[in-house]
């Protein structure tokens, strides 16, 4: 318990004081409590963060949720269809397909990001939305755990039953299949949400409009310049604020699913 | 056929490896581009509208390249941004060099243009049309750093300029009776009285090199020499370890501190005062307006100490306009950067904006830059910088590995910090280790 309470504010304080800068004016950052109030400034930290360059801060935002919510989406559509047709259909080549795709678990995002700004660059397709996008919607754990998981949860019978009542396999998987493999589909958005909302150097490397950037990247160059402009230290602290909201929004939202989708292939 | 899944891993990414480089074959604009080869006497105004990309981290360069588009309808300039050169910028150019798509012109920093130029990355833009005869109107020792050491060439147009001085807390230095140092000799003396009234002086900087590359600027040394093809290396040279020494004994006497520049830490050290003086370039006064707000009105400017009788400054910062390798419109883009760094307007809208100090002399005339400031007790404090400026020894050099000179300076004097060897030392074996770094790139060394 003890331990567990150690952990919790270990983990708690730095967003706590997240918030807590967030609420300040730039004079108090340095010189009040790091963890405790001083003058409320909150509302006007958001009007300004808002304001800010013709109002950026929003769109970055909204780019951050298409990039991560529907790439995440569309991530969790072919990842659940790929490991449902592994697991469920025998076919030659089958083991090498899904090891190669395990062998995509193992290489991180930040070593595939040159390749992929060259391979785009071939085609003249840097700096679009689809730089960041169409790479962002292929997710190797997800087909792995999605194989994983209707190989244990979608019975042969179910499916047999469903083809001598004539459905064919497209339709048999999207109304039998998927439902029972949501607590898998949803833990992987929710992966695969965060993994989007949080890569930084694919669109690091990939644009160079800012009104294509995500959340991450715009307040990373702002605060790049704080040495130009003072008042971005503090804007680049409220939004920082600003941009976790819509992954807490997220957690909360699946996180009945998401518990069960982490418990279910474990206990059977 | 059991084949592990790490052996296939590195497949996936040989076989996405491959497809990178496959796509060799250039297509159209750029392989013509590259034909012309950068000769200086190729700039001709291209026919029709013309449509420039232009990539800078400056905050609000919008709005300043706005005012040339609506004066301009036939040569349109689009603004690409993101985070600033040694933040992921510089890589991101060179990887755009690499695969054939870089901006038509770039915002490079005057220590990073050599490693351009090495890697030919860059469009000489001397030969269009007004480059040259800009050259009187820039502060000297800009026009050097834009001409690498080519007589005929310029790669660049300077934009702003990082003159040094020195900041000091005037109530503090009245309050303790102690005069306020015009020389080196000075300073540490003053540093010792400083310490007596639970102070230190300065912070000096172990992780931020170009602080004390400015120190050896100032000091009249340069790190690196360029003649044609053979560079020299001058890490070690006498006035290097002149200042190395000077800054060693100040740290083995505690009489300066050492904090981690630009942490909050660093913020509370001057805002507590801690810090009673900080040598830095005039973009500095920004970072005292924002790092120690509490100190408000207690801050003036004066010159920076001197080695002898005779002023000299350094410089810490500053960057240019570049015009990439590849562009097919190097007339437009050189007389955009023109525009930029040259004009009033695209000065006062640069001042306003991000508060650049220009690089010319006359933009540095420009009542924005004249007026008493407010936080600095009224002083004029941009006065200083101007007469700075105007004594910057003009032989400095930047050469062409500086991130990794950066790198291995700043691990020497982080370890002298602590006690393990002297900055000298650690200048010595950054000698050694650009030598060799210049070496594996091909690069030829000379004595």
């Amino acid at each position: 318990m003890l331990v567990l309470g150690v952990f919790t504010l270990y983990f708690l304080t730095p967003i706590w004081w997240l918030f807590i800068a967030a609420t300040k004016e730039r004079g108090d950052l340095t010189t009040t409590n790091p963890l405790w109030f001083s003058d409320l400034n909150l509302v006007e930290n958001l009007q300004g963060v808002f304001s800010y360059g013709d109002g950026i801060l929003p769109r970055w935002l909204l780019n951050s949720v298409l990039y991560a919510g529907v790439g995440a989406l569309v991530a969790t559509v072919l990842a659940g269809m790929c490991g449902y047709a592994l697991a469920k259909y025998a076919f030659p080549g089958r083991e090498v397909i899904f090891n190669v795709v395990l062998g995509g678990v193992l290489v991180p995002a930040t070593a595939l990001a040159l390749p992929l700004f060259l391979i785009f660059a071939q085609v003249g397709a840097t700096n679009t939305f689809w730089s960041v996008f169409l790479p962002s919607i292929v997710s190797p754990f997800g087909v792995y755990l999605a194989r994983i998981y209707a190989a244990s949860s979608v019975p042969d019978e179910l499916l047999e039953a469903a083809r001598l009542d004539g459905a064919g396999e497209v339709r048999t998987f999207f109304s039998v299949s998927v439902r029972l493999m949501v607590p898998a589909l949803v833990t992987v958005y929710l992966f695969q949400f965060v993994a989007i909302w949080n890569n930084f150097f694919l669109p690091l490397i990939m644009l160079r409009d800012e009104r294509l950037f995500p959340v991450t990247l715009g307040l990373y160059n702002w605060n790049t310049v704080v040495n130009q402009v003072p008042e971005l230290r503090l804007y680049v602290l409220t939004g920082s604020l600003v941009s976790i909201v819509p992954l807490i929004v997220v957690f909360l939202l699946l996180q009945r699913f998401w518990r069960s989708g982490l418990g279910t292939g474990s206990v059977k | 056929m059991k084949i592990t899944s790490p052996l296939l891993g590195a497949a996936s990414v040989a076989l996405l490896l491959t497809l990178a480089a496959c796509g060799g074959g250039d297509s159209g604009s750029e392989g013509a581009a590259e034909g012309d080869g950068g000769a200086a006497t190729d700039c001709e105004p291209s026919d029709g509208e013309v449509s420039l990309t232009f990539f800078s981290w400056v905050p609000g360069i919008e709005g300043v390249v706005d005012i040339w588009n609506e004066q301009n309808p036939d040569v349109q300039v689009e603004v690409q941004t993101g985070p600033n050169g040694n933040s992921g910028t510089y890589q991101n150019f060179f990887n755009q060099l690499e695969a054939g798509n870089p901006p038509d012109l770039g915002q490079i920093e005057f220590d990073a243009l050599p490693n351009f130029r090495v890697q030919d990355g860059l469009t000489d833009i001397g030969g269009c049309e007004g480059v040259m005869d800009s050259q009187e109107q820039f502060v000297d020792w800009t026009w050097s750093q834009v001409q690498l050491g080519e007589e005929d060439a310029v790669y660049a147009i300077p934009q702003d300029t990082g003159p040094m001085a020195m900041f000091y807390r005037e109530d503090l230095f009245t309050e303790a009776g102690i005069e306020v140092p015009t020389t080196w000799e000075e300073y540490a003396a003053a540093a010792e009285q400083v310490r007596e009234n639970d102070g230190y002086i300065t912070n000096f900087s172990t992780s931020d090199i170009n602080q004390f590359a400015g120190l050896v600027w100032q000091a009249g040394g340069s790190w690196f020499g360029n003649e044609g093809d053979t560079w020299q290396v001058g890490l070690d040279s006498e006035e290097s370890v002149q200042v190395a020494d000077y800054w060693n004994g100040l740290i083995q006497d505690d009489l300066v501190s050492t904090l981690p520049p630009w942490t909050t830490e660093w913020d509370n050290a001057y805002n507590s005062g801690d810090a009673w003086t900080w040598v830095s370039a005039v973009w500095g006064a920004n970072s005292i307006m924002s790092g120690a707000p509490d100190t408000e009105g207690d801050w003036r400017v004066a010159p920076m100490p001197t080695w002898g009788d005779e002023q000299a400054a350094g410089n810490w910062g500053g960057s240019t306009t570049a015009v990439f390798k590849g562009t097919e419109h190097p007339h437009e883009a050189a007389q955009f950067a023109l525009w930029l760094n040259t004009s009033e307007e695209a000065h006062e809208a640069l001042i306003e904006a991000a508060n650049l100090y220009p690089a010319t002399t006359e933009g540095q005339q420009l009542p924005a830059l004249s007026e008493g400031v407010p936080f600095y007790g009224g002083q004029e404090i941009y006065e200083v910088f101007t007469e700075a400026g105007a004594t910057v020894p003009t032989d400095w050099t930047w050469g062409p590995t500086m991130t990794q000179v950066y790198n291995d300076v700043s691990d020497g004097f982080s370890a002298a910090a602590s006690g393990n060897g002297s900055l000298a030392e650690a200048l010595a074996a950054a000698q050694e280790s650009t030598t060799s770094a210049l070496e594996s790139q091909g690069i030829p060394v000379g004595e």
